[in-house]
């Protein structure tokens, strides 16, 4: 059995700054790094990989460079990575970005069965959460989101249960594979790669699958097939803050208030 | 006494080959190591092995220690003394009384009174280990009080008891009377010997077995004891680090390479030979703050498993098999634990002490390097240290824009070669820490009172990996040394301010490795110069931080021999030299944060700032005075956890920025 992790390479948006004049990122210098989402869904297909022997695919579609972030998913251990890069990909939106996914996913599992595919929750550029549902809605697998635990794995029975991290909850389900899980960051640690497997993932060999490889209809990729597009980015007026709590006369109150706030805005986990 | 020669002569023969044979098979193993170049400078190295081996410079400074040193020169000169009498034994025509009679008698004398200077430091030495015993002699494996420890000490009493019984009777049968007067003791030995009569021949045969016997088991027991440090020590000395003891060797990151040490043979044979050299003395273990704290690291204890693991292994090392017992595992004999492993702050006490000249802590970061190298095993709050590093050079992850808030509003210039004559490299902590942005705000007015010309890189400034380094991550380091590297050879820096003695370390001694010679100084040496010369005027603003202490750290005194010009600045600002604590200099003891520990829990025993704390308390302090942005956040820490937030912290380029106001 095959399980596939796509994965992204994003700019490191903490380092990012948008031009006040031409309302774009300023993306010069930035470095690129790992989605961090992405890098959960990798160490989740790597720990199936551990327990079952299934093989690893990682899959991302970006511009050449985003090479390094396939090596460094090689680096972690993954068996084989593709890298989707054409231009007639480019300037896509989560639709269009879903199709090509789908479609690669569909051709690895022309060669072994494709049990398990799994997405970060989003992306820390566009933070849609759209790709991953997207995918398993092209490729018609049951969609379980915002994955934070994997209960149960059965081999046999081909089925996984997981536990869903809701706003205040959480939700227990369980599907017949194959599947598509979108994970959040609690669902585990990544791994740290060895100098041997860094070294080894510089020697590997990332394929390249362009849209002569996927052929897919050019009007339903890229730009052309995105329905979507960006008008304007820009840094939002900040509102003055409120005050709330006393800190002054209950600072333990406020430092409650203070650490509830942060816990709703998912800022801290218990 | 011809008659014994037939006897004793295949005696000796068997002892001699048995001591060949243990010591062959013993240093047979150190090959077994890795290469490493320790014969270069062949005069320096003979200078160290005098100052420590023969004038055992190390070992006099406990007070037992004198009573080692006469021990060991008493070796030195009855070694010749015991030469003699083995070959005379066998040959009973070879005799140091062929030579001419002045300095026979000479020697006579000599070997008389070092014999009875050996008899009583023996003597002191078994009621120590009986009666007085510190704790140090102990360790988990090691028993002071262990049988091999007062056979050793028996065996040389009874040589010199013998020595005197056989002279004495030989004397007292008349035999040399020309020697007599020579040989003080030796006659009154002969005094009271005297009533045997004609037995006399029988007593001075039984001793002249006596010392026989003693001396063939000495050979035999040595090389398979502590005391094979008889023979080891004084090589090991020559065949010390002559490098900046932090600084390990690089790696090579190739394929087919290994990273780190996690088979005994992965040591080199230096590190090897350590093992044998040690004496078990408990000096390292005894200055260790993670011993003295309760963690499970003994530096002595690392160095004994080495050699533990090496023997065990031996076997399955020359067959090339895959070790039996794991180097790095769970706790027992010959193995080490990942958690005294990760125990060390790299604060170099161990090595500062170590009276042969032994290097425990490189052996810890090499094991370091295996661990996170070659398994990606490590205490898990360092994943996140690790990531940050490698995305955003900085240990806490800040996006390196952020490099230049520390100055604020101030007029800060950036480095240019030709125009500017040092780069201020901010570091980390001056730069992200809010504590630390103080202290560069602190030093950047005292450079531009004295009229530095001095410059920044800004946000192309880069994390010096320092941290990374020694937590075995050398993957990363290289990768960090070398963007530096080529980042200042870039920008022409030749002459380089730090004020973290982790970056001085660093800049001035790890980047040698990789071809740049920098002109790197720590704002104290930089400031004791400035004050020297003049170029800043001093207010009595300092004088209102009242009693000052000053805290050594590590890397800056032990591992850069840094330790007057803080003292002379803080003297020079307040006008009163420093308190010093109990341990100070280079022997002061860490805060904790050294060797990456900066970065990670201290979840076992006591923490160690807490024990420097109370032993800076005990100078009643107003004013602690550091030198080291984690210094600063450990000493702060500690006094605030043991109820003392009213002692100030002030690193040293605050006190002299304080000092250049007047008092308020
Ligand atoms: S370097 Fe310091 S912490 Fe590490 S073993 Fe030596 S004395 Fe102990
Ligand atoms: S390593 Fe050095 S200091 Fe430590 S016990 Fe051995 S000889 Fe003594």
């Amino acid at each position: 059995m095959l399980v596939v992790a796509c994965i992204k390479q994003v700019p490191d948006t903490t380092q990012v700054q948008i031009d006040p004049v031409t309302n774009t990122l300023v993306r010069e210098g930035i470095p690129f790094i790992v989605n961090p989402y992405d890098t959960h869904a990798v160490e989740a297909a790597l720990r199936l990989k551990d327990e079952f022997g299934f093989r690893v695919a990682a899959i991302s579609m970006g511009p050449p460079n985003a090479e390094a972030t396939l090596r460094r998913a090689l680096a972690w251990g993954v068996d084989q990575a593709i890298l989707l890069s054409d231009r007639a990909f480019g300037g896509a939106d989560t639709l269009a970005t879903s199709r090509v996914l789908a479609a690669a996913i569909e051709r690895l599992s022309a060669e072994e069965e494709v049990g398990v595919v799994i997405c970060g929750k989003q992306t820390i550029d566009g933070d849609t959460a759209q790709v991953g549902p997207g995918i398993a809605t092209r490729l018609d697998l049951e969609q379980l989101t915002l994955v934070d635990r994997v209960e149960a794995f059965d081999q046999k029975g081909r089925t996984i249960r997981v536990r869903r991290k809701l706003e205040g909850r959480h939700e227990i389900v369980e599907a017949p594979l194959p599947v598509l899980l979108t994970v959040v960051r609690e669902l585990n640690r990544p791994r740290y790669p060895s100098v041997p497997m860094r070294l080894a993932s510089q020697e590997a060999e990332v394929q390249v699958w362009d849209n002569k490889v996927l052929k897919l209809n050019v009007e339903e990729i890229g730009l052309k097939g995105s329905p979507t597009w960006v008008s304007r980015i820009f840094s939002p007026e900040r509102d003055k803050g409120e005050i709330v709590g006393d800190g002054v006369n209950d600072p333990e109150g406020a430092a409650d208030l203070l650490i509830q706030k942060m816990l709703e805005k998912d800022l801290l986990t218990v | 006494m011809t008659s014994h020669t037939t006897l004793f002569a295949p005696l000796l023969i068997a002892s001699v080959a048995f001591f060949c044979f243990s010591l062959y098979r013993r240093l047979a193993l150190v090959r077994l190591g890795q290469p490493e170049d320790r014969f270069d400078h062949p005069g320096r190295r003979l200078q160290e092995m005098l100052r420590y081996a023969f004038a055992q410079l190390r070992v006099v400074q406990r007070p037992f220690g004198l009573n080692h040193f006469v021990i060991f020169w008493s070796f030195m000169i009855l070694a010749l003394a015991n030469a003699e009498f083995l070959v005379n034994g066998v040959i009973p025509q070879a005799s140091l009384a062929a030579l001419p009679e002045g300095v026979h008698h000479l020697l006579l004398l000599a070997f008389d009174f070092v014999s009875i200077f050996a008899l009583v430091a023996v003597c002191f030495s078994l009621a120590r280990r009986l009666f007085f015993k510190p704790d140090y002699l102990d360790s988990r494996y090691v028993k002071a009080r262990s049988l091999e420890g007062f056979l050793i000490l028996l065996f040389i009493a009874l040589l010199m008891v013998a020595y005197f019984g056989m002279h004495g009777a030989l004397l007292a049968m008349g035999e040399d009377p020309g020697a007599a007067p020579f040989m003080p003791v030796s006659r009154f030995t002969a005094s009271l010997l005297a009533p045997f009569g004609n037995q006399l021949p029988g007593v001075a045969e039984l001793f002249w077995w006596i010392h026989a016997l003693v001396l063939c088991a000495f050979i035999c027991l040595l090389p398979r004891s502590k005391h094979m440090h008889i023979i080891t020590a004084i090589p090991n000395c020559y065949f010390g680090s002559l490098e900046q003891p932090n600084t390990q060797p690089r790696e090579r990151f190739e394929k087919g390479e290994t990273f780190g040490v996690g088979q005994v043979d992965g040591f080199t044979w230096k590190d090897l030979f350590d093992g044998f050299s040690c004496t078990e003395c408990g000096r390292c273990q005894d200055a260790c703050p993670a011993n003295n704290t309760g963690k499970p690291l003994n530096p002595r204890q690392i160095v004994h498993a080495i050699k533990m693991n090496l023997m065990e292994n031996a076997d399955d090392l020359a067959a090339g098999k895959k070790p039996h017992l794991p180097l790095i595992g769970a706790e027992g004999e010959g193995t080490n634990t990942e958690d005294a492993i990760w125990s060390c702050t790299t604060c170099g006490a161990c090595m500062e002490v170590c009276p042969v000249l032994i290097e425990q802590m490189p052996k810890i970061v090499k094991m370091r390097r295996h661990l996170v190298e070659t398994e990606a095993r490590f205490p898990e709050e360092l994943l996140n240290l690790f990531e940050n590093m490698e995305q955003r050079s900085n240990p806490w992850g800040i996006a390196p824009s952020e490099r230049t808030k520390w100055h604020g509003p101030m007029d800060v210039q950036r480095f240019e070669a030709g125009q500017t004559e040092y780069l201020l490299y901010v570091g980390c902590a001056g730069s992200f820490d809010s504590r630390t942005k103080h202290v560069t705000v602190a030093l950047a007015t005292v450079l531009n009172a004295a009229g530095i010309s001095w410059g920044i890189l800004g946000k192309d400034e880069k994390c010096c990996g320092d941290s990374l380094r020694r937590l075995g991550n050398e993957y990363l380091f290289d990768k960090m040394a070398k963007e530096n590297a080529a980042l200042f050879t870039e920008r022409g820096v030749k002459k380089v301010i730090v004020l973290c003695p982790h970056c001085l370390n660093t800049l001035k001694n790890d980047y040698r490795q990789y071809g740049l010679d920098l002109e790197v100084v720590h704002h104290s040496e930089l400031i004791e110069s400035l004050l020297e010369a003049g170029r800043i005027k001093l207010h009595d603003g300092a004088k209102e931080l009242g009693k000052v202490a000053y805290h050594d750290p590590c890397y800056l005194g032990r591992h850069n021999k840094v330790y007057d010009a803080p003292r002379a600045v803080v003297a020079a600002a307040t006008g009163k030299a420093p308190a010093e604590m109990e341990r100070n200099r280079d022997n002061s003891f860490c805060c904790g944060a050294g060797g990456g520990r900066m970065w990670m829990e201290e979840h076992q025993g006591d923490r160690v700032n807490h024990h420097r704390v109370d032993e800076t308390l005990k100078q009643s302090p107003d004013t602690v005075c550091v030198a080291c942005p984690y210094c600063m956040t450990m000493f702060e820490d500690g006094l605030k956890d043991r109820g003392k937030p009213e002692v100030r912290v002030r690193d040293i380029a605050e006190i002299v920025a304080e000092g250049l106001r007047p008092k308020a």
